[in-house]
C-alpha cells in the first residue's frame, strides 16, 4: 500500500525520539564507570605459586558447609569437574604438549583457580531484578540474599565468568556462589581458601595492597629468590621462593571494569579459560543503553503523549479540545 | 483496541475507508454460530495440555532439572526463547494492527483487529504462565511488583512489569468483545460505552507497552557481552527486536486470517491481506538495511562463525523471502504467495529470537543445550491451551470479521 508522506511524518513525530535515542552512536547519558571501593576486599591468586593441592577446595567446602560433588559413580571423595551449586571454588589444570615445565604455555602446564571475581561493577547485580545479588557497599563483596531471589537466572546469563550456580535438582532452589567467606570476615576472620593455602598462592587483603603486591611480583627479576607473603597480603609470614616468569599482566586490574580478585600467571590468561574482556563492564554497557532510553521515563511519556494525540484525532475526527 | 467502534463520522474525517468502517458499525464482527466448541481437534489439544499439566506438577515437586535440560551454562531454554520471546512476538498482532488502524488511520484493517487482539491475549497471558513455571523461586515472584524491592538497573524489571501491565491492557481490550456477547446485560452495555470513551487512552497505552518491552527483550542480551556471538550482540538489539515484533505481528495477523478462513470455511480477505503483507515487506526492507549496516560497521564475522553463520544466513533468507511480494503485482495478490510470505516471516522472526538467545549464545567450552522431551511437551501444552482459548472465543463471541452473505 505504501504509507503516505503525511503518515510517515506523523509517526516520526510520535516514535522518532525513541528511535533516535536508540540509534544514537554516542548516548548522551552514558553512565560513569564505577570506581573501586577504597576499602574493597579481595584475593590475589598467583598461579606460578600454586601447587594444585586443592587444600583451598577442601577448606572452602568445610567452612561454607557445601556437600561433596561426586563426578564419578562410587567415588569416595569430592571430585568436581567444574563449578556447580555444590562447588564454588575449583582448581583446574592447563596442559599443553608434553606438559614438562610448570607455568609455561608450550609443552607446559599451569594450575588455575576459578571462583567469583567479585567484580567492581558486577553484571549479576546489575541484571538481578530484585537485588538478590548485590555488592556490599563497604567491602565490595558480591553477596546473595535468598529471601529476595525469584530464581530467574538472569545473573547466570549476565556473568562473564559463569559464576552464579543454580540448584537444578531442588524443588526450592537457590543460587550458590562464593561470597568471599563474608561470614568469617564478619567475625574478624578471612577467606578460608587463603587461610588454608599452604604455599601462599592465594592471599587475602584489601584490593589496593593486593594490586601493589601484584605489581611488585611482576617487577621481580626472574631467577631471584624473593619473599612471598603467606595467607594475607599484610602478613609477616613469608615464603622465600625463586621467581619464575610471569605474563606481564594483572588479570582483573581493568578487565571487565575491574575485579576485586586479581590473578597472576605464567601462561596467557585466555589459555587458562579466563575471558578476554574490554575495560568497560557489561553492566555499564547495558545500563547506559537502558537508561538512555528510559531516564526519568521521559521518552516513554513523550511517545505516549504523541500516541494519545494521534489516536484521539483519528478516532474522533477532532483536534484535542 | 479490539472492539471499539469506528469513529462516529464527524466532518473532518473524510477517508473512504473510514466511511466504510462507519457504515459497518456494530456489524463488523460475528460469532461463529452453531459451531460446537468441543470437537475432535479440541479434545486432542486438551489431551496435550493434560500431559503438560502432569509434567508441570512433576516440575514443582522435583525441580527444574527433573523436566528440563537446562544447565548452569544454558540457564534459559525454550520456555524463555519460545514461550516468552516467540510467544509474545506471535502475540504482537494486536499491537501491529493497532498501529496501522489508530496511528496511521487505516480503518480498512479494523475488521481484523479483534481476532488479532484475541491472539495477543492468549500469546501474552500464557507467556506469563511460562515465566511462572520457569522461575525457580516463584513464591518470591511478587517482589517484582514492589517498587522498593526491585532494581531499576535491571532490564528484566522493565520487561516483567511491562509484560504484566500489557496482559492487563489486553484483557481490557478484549472486554468489549466479551460484553458484546451478552447484549441483554444492561450493566455490560453501559460498561462498554464507558470503555469506548477511554479508547484513545487504552489504545495509546496498548501501543506504548509493547514498544517498550519488545525492544527491551533485545536489550536483555546486551549484558551477556562476549557470550553472545557478534552476529547478534549489538547495541541495535532493542531496535531489531522491536522491528521483528512489528513484522511478526503483521505476519501472524495475516496467517491467522488465512488459517481460520480455511478452518471455518469462510471467504478469504485477500485484498486486505495483500496490503497488510506489503506493508510488512516494507518494514522488513528497513530492518534488513539496518541489520546489514550494523554488521558492516562492526565488522562481524558473518562467514566464519561455522554453524552460527549458517543459522544467520537461514535467518536472513527467511527475512528476505517475503520481499518477493514487492517484485510482482501478481504474487502480491495471490493467496498462496501471501500465505508463504507470512509463514516465512514468522519463521524468520522466531529464528532471529532463537539465534539471539540460544543458538548465538555460548557460555564456553563443554556446555550444550537441546530441550528435553518433557520440556518440549510443556511448551506444546501451552501452545495447545492458546489454540483452545482462541477456538472457544471465536465460537462464543463476535471476534471474526463479518462475512457479507449474498
Amino acid at each position: 500500500m505504501g504509507l503516505s508522506r503525511r503518515d510517515f511524518l506523523k509517526v516520526t513525530a510520535a516514535g522518532g525520539l525513541a528511535a533516535a535515542s536508540s540509534l544514537s552512536p554516542a548516548p548522551v547519558l552514558a553512565r560513569e564507570p564505577i570506581a573501586r571501593l577504597p576499602e574493597g576486599l579481595g584475593i590475589l591468586y598467583d598461579a606460578t605459586v600454586c601447587i594444585g593441592c586443592k587444600a583451598c577446595m577442601a577448606a572452602c567446602k568445610e567452612y561454607n558447609h557445601l556437600p561433596p560433588d561426586f563426578f564419578t559413580p562410587g567415588s569416595l571423595w569430592d571430585n568436581p569437574q567444574d563449578l556447580s551449586a555444590k562447588t564454588v571454588n575449583i582448581v583446574k589444570l592447563y596442559e599443553n604438549g608434553t606438559g614438562e615445565v610448570k607455568d609455561r604455555e608450550i609443552n607446559g602446564f599451569s594450575f588455575i583457580r576459578r571462583f567469583c571475581m567479585h567484580c567492581v561493577d558486577p553484571a549479576c547485580a546489575s541484571a538481578c531484578p530484585v537485588s538478590a545479588l548485590f555488592k556490599d557497599p563497604k567491602t565490595g563483596v558480591v553477596k546473595y540474599n535468598k529471601d529476595a531471589c525469584i530464581g530467574c537466572r538472569y545473573c547466570q546469563v549476565a556473568c562473564p565468568f559463569n559464576i552464579p550456580k543454580f540448584q537444578w535438582d531442588q524443588a526450592f532452589p537457590q543460587i550458590v556462589k562464593c561470597q568471599l567467606c563474608d561470614h568469617r570476615i564478619a567475625k574478624g576472620g578471612y577467606s578460608a581458601c587463603c587461610e588454608f593455602c599452604p604455599n601462599g598462592a592465594s592471599i587475602f587483603g584489601d584490593v589496593q595492597s593486593l594490586r601493589r603486591e601484584a605489581r611488585r611480583r611482576l617487577a621481580l627479576p626472574v631467577g631471584e629468590v624473593a619473599p612471598y607473603p603467606m595467607h594475607r597480603v599484610d602478613s609477616n609470614d613469608f615464603q622465600y621462593r625463586t621467581v619464575t616468569p610471569y605474563q606481564n599482566y594483572i588479570y582483573g586490574d581493568r578487565d571487565g571494569g575491574g575485579t576485586q580478585v586479581l590473578m597472576l600467571s605464567g601462561v596467557p590468561f585466555q589459555k587458562l579459560g579466563l575471558p578476554a574482556l574490554g575495560v568497560e563492564s557489561a553492566a555499564s554497557q547495558s545500563e547506559t543503553l537502558y537508561h538512555t532510553l528510559y531516564k526519568g521515563m521521559i521518552v516513554p511519556y513523550v511517545v505516549l503523549g504523541g500516541l494519545f494525540y494521534l489516536i484521539y484525532k483519528n478516532t474522533t475526527g477532532h483536534e484535542l479540545p | 483496541m479490539a472492539e471499539f467502534d469506528a469513529p462516529s463520522g464527524r466532518k473532518k474525517v473524510s477517508r473512504s475507508a473510514l466511511a466504510a468502517a462507519q457504515a459497518q458499525t456494530h456489524t463488523e464482527w460475528e460469532t461463529l454460530s452453531g459451531s460446537k466448541v468441543v470437537t475432535k481437534p479440541f479434545l486432542v489439544l486438551a489431551a496435550i495440555a493434560a500431559v503438560a499439566g502432569v509434567l508441570i506438577i512433576y516440575r514443582f515437586l522435583f525441580g527444574l532439572g527433573a523436566v528440563t535440560n537446562l544447565s548452569d551454562g544454558y540457564p534459559w531454554g525454550i520456555w524463555i526463547t519460545y514461550d516468552v520471546l516467540v510467544g509474545t512476538a506471535l502475540g504482537c498482532g494486536g499491537y501491529a494492527t493497532a498501529i496501522l488502524v489508530y496511528v496511521f488511520n487505516r480503518w480498512e484493517y479494523h475488521p481484523v483487529v479483534r481476532s488479532a487482539v484475541l491472539t495477543s491475549v492468549f500469546g501474552y497471558s500464557l507467556a506469563g504462565l511460562a515465566i511462572f513455571l520457569d522461575i525457580g523461586r516463584y513464591w518470591n515472584g511478587y517482589k517484582l511488583f514492589l517498587p522498593w524491592s526491585v532494581n531499576f538497573n535491571s532490564v528484566l524489571v522493565e520487561v516483567a512489569l511491562c509484560i504484566a501491565a500489557y496482559v492487563l491492557v489486553l484483557w481490557i481490550e478484549l472486554l468489549p468483545t466479551i460484553l458484546e456477547g451478552s447484549p441483554e446485560n444492561a450493566k455490560g452495555v453501559s460498561l462498554r460505552h464507558r470503555l469506548e470513551r477511554w479508547l484513545p487512552v487504552i489504545a495509546a497505552v496498548g501501543i506504548l507497552l509493547p514498544t517498550m518491552h519488545q525492544s527491551s527483550l533485545g536489550t536483555l542480551m546486551i549484558i551477556s557481552g562476549h557470550k553472545l556471538s557478534p552476529l547478534w550482540q549489538t547495541h541495535m538489539l532493542p531496535a531489531f527486536f522491536l522491528l521483528s515484533a512489528i513484522t511478526m505481528g503483521l505476519a501472524v495477523t495475516a496467517f491467522e486470517s488465512i488459517v481460520s478462513s480455511i478452518a471455518f470455511k469462510r471467504p478469504f480477505e485477500t485484498p486486505m491481506l495483500s496490503k497488510l503483507l506489503v506493508t510488512m515487506a516494507w518494514v522488513t526492507v528497513v530492518y534488513l538495511i539496518l541489520r546489514f549496516a550494523d554488521l558492516l560497521v562492526r565488522g562481524a564475522p558473518v562467514f566464519t562463525s561455522g554453524f552460527q553463520s549458517f543459522m544467520f544466513f537461514l535467518e536472513t533468507l527467511l527475512y528476505a523471502a517475503p520481499l518477493l511480494l514487492l517484485l510482482s503485482p501478481v504474487w502480491e495478490k495471490d493467496l498462496r504467495w501471501l500465505f508463504l510470505a507470512s509463514v516465512s516471516m514468522l519463521l524468520a522472526g522466531s529464528l532471529y529470537r532463537f539465534n539471539a538467545f540460544l543458538i548465538g549464545y555460548s557460555p564456553g567450552p563443554g556446555w550444550t543445550y537441546f530441550p528435553a522431551l518433557s520440556e518440549i511437551l510443556i511448551t506444546l501444552g501451552i501452545v495447545a491451551l492458546e489454540i483452545m482459548g482462541y477456538l472457544y472465543f471465536v465460537k462464543r463471541y463476535p471476534v471474526l470479521p463479518k462475512v457479507e452473505h449474498a
